[in-house]
């Protein structure tokens, strides 16, 4: 009994409060209270807020972009509009919605409560983070607002040294943004190691804690890089040092090393989060242990280290030494490992599970069908000889959305229904919920399951104009991508409704077992009223629920010493 | 199953075309197979395992060892078969046979220009011997282009600091198109140009006549010819509408007010010096991003365009 094993620690049950009247939603009054709190869970519902703003101006550039390749030539906007829009759509989901969406909102919010911490290790740090991504976010808006870029996400020179776009504002938010996520990063690695609470060992820090923790050692080895190279892309324009142009000396395929060198790790900070919360929702969901725990967190690990060895197979065709080409691509390949790995994991937990389809679990399912769709079209493309008549294509274009949206998108959904609960103390309507994942699930294959088609066939991204053979594909595309923006729509509508009028949540409504549950739903300022203590793992279903809600009774002798019990 | 696979391709018209498609094929089906019995898996489960009651009590399964070493070892091997089979065939596409005929290729913000060992030049046509290896030697005048014929799988980077090369042996005579894959600007989408693959006969019939202009020609025909074949169109309109350069339509004689704020007219004098230094009298409004043709035309090119373009008054 733990009474008796702990002689340093005594520890109780302590009851769930189900209808708090003190949350962190009522503890501080007015606008500056959100604008400059340090509680964790408020900055990240404002990374939530303002993330949702950019994706929902993300997917209007994109419908115009769907609009205007209804015909194969001008209908709505010129050339120069169509490629100033696809650049801001792909700058803003990139650096504005997708890189900061789940670890710095969802995360944010949820990391310190899965380790019963009271907030983050740097409170004041993890505002700054938030403020220098509004800083980034303002410098972005103003190279928009004063000529907008036309250059593509990637900047690649010289075309971003000689356009006569707003290049030099769009490169200073990148630089900005990648602070914020830098400090995000160091924030999470020292809350992970420093504040977790008594009992909660590493063996037993719920996966999603896992991938952030694999995310933020990415964030902060790679945005440096990033960093680094916009700079000097910007020296380049403003002073005219020869570093990447050729005609002042410069070598472009170098720049294409420096950014990949970056964004391809990035690649891994947008899906490794997803990952994470995947493993939430399945074993919650099945109510089952999960399966292959080391094997899922240490998967997250390796696709972190070996994200760092792959960048070259962005650059097959660039010029670069075939050699380096060869090695790329031999790399390449075994980040597929850890991947598979991850898939097979998640189907093994649902095996003799007890499945509840709720809307978070749909969003997990429509997400294995898709970023499975995602990861085996990526073997497609890191192979040498396809890669050559693949790269540059339509098939890019839908291999990435696969992966990014079908995959980090529809992840993001899914934990955003199954944290709403505890973020809002409201539940959504679930009929609503379901039927909404439904169209999203569908409308999003049919938009981007014929740029597959048209990738193969010869179709090449970036492309204003297109030969005719293209246009009936291009129209099943767009409509597609109607009915994905009216599914969003339909999704605002009921969430904004559960804010008002939905019913109270309970503080556990899936049983999960992991522990930001064990606490009332909207949570207490301070998370959790007592110094939680952990006995178990976060997927131990079998276990009963009363002994996941141990706490200290008195203060502990020494700091995080793990109560050894073996309750059963 | 064939069918798809010929839906989702081009055709086929190059030596190393079957290579790729075959691994296409091969990717294609395996991981299709690997998927279906993931996605059925995955319904089976939902279906079989799906909650009863409130109090469902599951088994505790933590890892299963020869499970997990099937699923990692069985991938790696399907990998490394993937690897393999894709080194070989870009293996093919770096090596270009000795014996290839070789054509210059520049590209340039927005035309594609080929230069033949006579000494010949082609402006967004290229014309090339079936069943002979041909080789293009490329470099871009400015920032960076992709050459992609889809129909020949071939697809490469041009820069414009070094010199980057492509090969392949056209299997079948007639057109293909040839895009550039890799961002550019504003015209992008209508850098194309169109392969024409002759018999070794029509091809060495062209090179001794393709190449010459027709004498006999009326300027002004042979300048509608050049608009097209030069590439022209892709920048400025015959209808009076604004693309990235002012449309020929009403443009002779006009006056034309300059970035530096001078007033020229648009006569003989100023259309050629337009067509050869692009550059020195830009029209204020329009973006200084002309190639020079000088080199690229000759004279009675030239002429014929000023003829064409004189012509075009409503």
């Amino acid at each position: 009994m733990a009474d008796s094993t702990a002689n340093t620690l005594k520890i109780r049950e302590f009851p769930i409060d189900e209808d708090p009247k003190h949350t962190y939603l009522n503890a501080g009054k007015g606008i500056m209270s959100w604008l400059f709190t340090l509680d964790h869970k408020r900055i990240g519902l404002l990374y939530l807020f303002s993330i949702t703003l950019f994706f929902f101006v993300g997917g209007v550039l994109a419908l115009l972009l769907r609009t205007e390749l209804l015909t194969p030539a001008q209908s709505i906007i010129d050339a120069d509009t169509y490629n100033q829009i696809f650049t801001l759509h792909g700058a803003i989901m990139i650096f504005l919605f997708i890189i900061p969406s789940i670890p710095a909102a969802l995360g944010n919010f949820f990391l310190p409560m899965m380790i019963g911490a009271k907030d983050v290790a740097f409170p004041r740090l993890n505002l700054a983070s938030y403020w220098i991504y509004v800083l980034g976010a303002l410098f972005a808006l103003y190279s928009i607002v004063s000529g907008a870029v036309d250059t593509g996400w990637t900047f690649y020179t010289p075309y971003s040294v000689q356009t006569g776009t707003a290049v030099v504002s769009m490169t200073l938010a990148v630089f900005i943004l990648g602070f914020s996520s830098i400090l995000t990063g160091i924030n999470f690695i020292v809350t992970l190691h420093k504040l977790r609470s008594p009992g909660l060992t590493w063996s037993r820090m719920p996966l999603f804690l896992w991938s952030l923790y694999a995310t933020a050692i990415i964030q902060i080895l790679a945005t440096p890089v990033l960093a680094i190279t916009v700079l000097l892309l910007a020296m380049e324009r403003i002073f005219g040092i020869g570093i990447f142009d050729p005609t002042m000396g410069g070598d472009p395929v170098l720049y294409q090393h420096f950014f990949w060198f970056y964004s391809h790790p990035a690649v891994y900070i947008m899906i490794v989060p997803a990952f994470g919360i995947i493993s939430e929702l399945i074993s919650t969901f099945s109510r089952k242990t999960i399966f292959g725990y080391w094997a899922i967190a240490l998967s997250s690990l390796a696709i972190a280290f070996i994200g760092f060895l792959v960048w070259g197979h962005h650059m097959f065709v660039s010029g670069q030494s075939e050699l380096s080409s060869v090695v790329f691509s031999f790399l390449t390949f075994f980040v597929g490992v850890p991947t598979g790995i991850k898939i097979f994991n998640w189907v093994a937990t649902m095996y003799k599970g007890s499945i509840d389809l709720k809307t978070p679990m749909l969003y997990a399912l429509a997400f294995l069908f898709l970023f499975t769709i995602g990861g085996l079209t990526g073997i497609m493309i890191g192979a040498l000889s396809v890669n050559v008549h693949l790269h540059d294509t339509y098939y890019i274009v839908a291999h990435f959305h696969y992966v990014m949206m079908g995959g980090t998108v529809i992840a993001l959904l899914g934990g955003l229904h199954y944290w709403w609960p505890k973020m809002t103390g409201r539940m959504y309507n679930e009929m609503m919920g379901r039927i909404t994942c439904g169209v999203i699930f569908v409308s999003f294959n049919m938009t981007f399951l014929p740029q597959f088609i048209m990738g193969s066939q010869g179709m090449p991204r970036r492309y204003f104009n297109y030969v005719d053979q293209f246009q009936g594909l291009h129209q099943f595309s767009t409509i597609g991508s109607y009915i994905l923006g009216l599914g969003f729509v339909m999704m605002a509508v009921y969430l904004v409704w559960s804010l008002f009028k939905g019913p109270k949540a309970s503080s556990n409504p899936w049983r999960s077992r992991s522990l930001e549950w064990m606490t009332s739903s909207p949570p207490p300022h301070h998370n959790f009223e007592y110094t939680p203590v952990i006995l178990h793992g976060p997927y131990d279903h079998h276990k009963p629920m009363r002994e996941f809600r141990m706490g200290v009774v008195r203060e502990a002798a020494s700091h995080g010493e793990a109560v050894e019990t073996d309750k059963t | 199953m064939n069918r798809i696979i010929e839906y989702l391709l081009p055709p086929q018209r190059s030596t190393v075309a079957s290579e790729v498609d075959s691994l296409f094929t091969f990717i294609n089906v395996a991981g299709f197979i690997l998927f279906a019995g993931i996605m059925i898996t995955i319904l089976i489960f939902v279906i079989k395992y799906r909650r009863k009651s409130e109090d469902d009590i599951t088994p505790v399964i933590t890892h299963n060892s020869i499970l997990e070493v099937t699923w990692t070892v069985i991938p790696i091997i399907m990998i490394l078969i993937v690897f393999s089979w894709g080194f070989r065939g870009f293996l093919i596409m770096s090596s270009p046979p000795a014996n290839a005929y070789e054509i210059n290729v520049t590209a340039a913000s927005w035309l594609w220009e080929f230069r033949y060992p006579n000494g010949g030049t082609t402006v967004n046509e290229v014309f090339v011997p079936v069943d002979r290896p041909v080789k293009f030697i490329m470099r871009s005048d400015d920032v960076l282009h992709s050459l992609y014929v889809p129909d020949f799988r071939i697809k490469q980077d041009v820069l414009p600091n070094r010199y980057t090369t492509t090969w392949f042996q056209a299997t079948s005579t007639g057109e293909a198109i040839l895009y550039c894959t890799e961002y550019c600007g504003t015209a992008h989408s209508d850098m194309l140009a169109t392969v024409h693959v002759l018999s070794i006969e029509e091809f060495d019939e062209w090179l001794e006549t393709g190449l010459e202009i027709d004498e006999d020609m009326p300027l002004a025909d042979l300048g509608r010819q050049t608009y097209t074949s030069a590439g022209c169109n892709a920048c400025h309109t015959l209808d009076g509408t604004d693309r990235i350069g002012p449309s020929f339509l009403n443009l002779y004689n006009t006056e034309r007010e300059l970035v530096d704020g001078s007033v020229v007219i648009a006569d003989e004098d100023y259309l050629r010096r337009s067509i050869l230094d692009p550059q020195a009298e830009v029209t204020a409004g329009y973006p200084a991003n002309m190639p020079s043709y000088a080199g690229r035309l000759n004279e009675r090119q030239i002429d014929g365009l000023i003829a064409f373009i004189k012509e075009l008054q409503d």
